[in-house]
């Protein structure tokens, strides 16, 4: 009751935002940072986890995860449940992630068809075979969207999403409020 | 005085033997639709317009407007199970906005956004479905028929030419196919100039060599959203 109330308020914790492009072209990434100097004002608020903006390779508990592009690959499925296993909110960003997008057109084509065509069929592409090193993650039959494979909590739609998009997106879940998009905002291509 | 019934609350004058949707449009009221146009005998077959009429749903588009009926239309209950509606069209055919020419001017779409479809929620069919570009005039993308047979009214009712048929069955073997020997649109006689080749609302029938003339981003529903544009006529593409 008698201690001094010197101490300064606490500033709020920074949360903790991962970003990450799946089968995508990472398109999204460049209309995310189309929201130009609010990215200053976003750092002040949240901090950058695992991201191809900060290069880190693995997330660690996250509040906020965004994904843009579908699964393509297996890799892309460790992804992404890396992502839904650490992350309280998961975002689907764009088309891509949100029904397979361009690289879901090869679904009504064959796989091997695919692959012979282009590595093997194909002229000037050194008809060396299809790749199989081990490094390489293994196509999916076909590509899907990321609800079809884990929990998404939030979609935000766009080829890309414009940056008032996310913007939005964002300052709402900043701000504890369900994010809405409005006219203009809301468009699929 | 004409009769009255209420709509969402508001009172909305008709003529006897017009149906609630016909009563909504000519008051300026939007009734989220897709298969139903104003110029042709209803459908009733895309069931988004389902409204609820004195505690039952039903098809705004084929159930006559009563005096002092009270319908419910942009509720949260009739929108929830409209946006379900919508999910299972995107998710039964292949529509990537992206790279579909139609967009910004398409009913789906437009629908889809005023109804906050945020994702397709169900797993993708992603059908096989080729294009027929056989005519030299008009593309035909199946990807991205909602089967709501306008093309077919048209093209048999005021073209005069039966060019479309609905056919096949199941949930990715049902389509519009084409009334010609060869079943492509080479092969029948018709012409840009058609009702038909003007009324898909949808991507499927496209004017080749126009896609792009109106830049994304500056079409209909790109400048307003569809329940603001119900008074106008259908502005379909020009020939």
């Amino acid at each position: 009751m008698n201690a001094p109330m010197t101490a300064a308020p606490v500033a709020a914790k920074k949360l903790k935002v991962a970003t990450t492009s799946l089968a995508g072209c990472f398109g999204c990434h460049m209309s995310f940072l189309d929201i130009d100097e609010r990215i200053l004002k976003l750092l002040e608020l949240v901090e950058f986890d695992r991201s191809p903006l900060t290069d880190i390779k693995h997330c660690g508990p996250c509040d906020l995860g965004l994904i843009e592009g579908g699964l393509c690959n297996a890799e892309n499925v460790h992804v992404l449940r890396e992502f839904r296993k650490n992350c309280k909110i998961l975002v689907a960003v764009g088309a891509c992630a949100i029904n397979g997008g361009l690289p879901a057109q090869r679904n009504h084509l064959d796989l091997r068809d695919i692959l012979e065509e282009v590595y093997q069929t194909e002229y000037l592409l050194g008809r060396a075979g299809i790749p199989n090193d081990p490094e390489l993650p293994l196509p999916l039959n076909k590509v899907h969207p990321i609800h079809e494979v884990v929990k998404v909590d939030y979609f935000l739609p766009g080829c890309p999403p414009p940056a008032d998009a996310f913007w939005k997106l964002l300052t709402d879940l900043l701000a504890g409020r369900t994010p809405t998009l409005g006219h203009g905002l809301l468009h699929y291509d | 005085m004409s009769p009255t019934f209420q709509l969402d609350g508001e009172d909305i004058a008709f003529t006897p033997g017009q149906t609630i949707m016909q009563a909504a449009k000519a008051a300026g009221v939007y009734i989220p639709h897709l298969c139903w146009h104003p110029d042709f005998p209803a459908h009733g077959s895309c069931k988004l317009c389902t409204v609820k009429a004195n505690g039952r749903f039903g098809s705004s588009c084929t159930m006559e407007a009563q005096a002092g009926m009270s319908v419910e239309n942009r509720t949260a209950e009739l929108d929830d199970k409209r946006r379900t509606l919508l999910q299972m069209f995107f998710v039964e055919g292949n529509h990537f906005c992206p790279s579909c020419e139609k967009s910004g001017n398409c009913t789906l779409q437009a629908t889809a956004y005023e109804l906050k479809m945020m994702s397709p929620h169900f797993d993708m069919f992603y059908p096989d479905r080729p294009v027929d570009a056989s005519h030299p005039d008009v593309l035909l993308d199946f990807n991205r028929c909602i089967m709501c047979s306008l093309c077919v009214t048209a093209s048999r009712d005021v073209d005069k030419k039966n060019v479309f048929a609905m056919g096949g069955r199941g949930i990715l073997g049902r389509r519009i196919h084409i009334n010609s020997e060869s079943g492509r649109l080479a092969d029948t006689n018709f012409a840009l100039t058609d009702r038909a080749a003007h009324i898909c609302p949808v991507g499927v029938i496209l004017p080749k060599r126009k896609g792009f003339a109106v830049p994304i981003g500056e079409r209909r529903y790109d400048k307003a959203p569809i329940n603001e544009q119900v008074k106008e006529p259908l502005k379909e593409t020009a020939p």
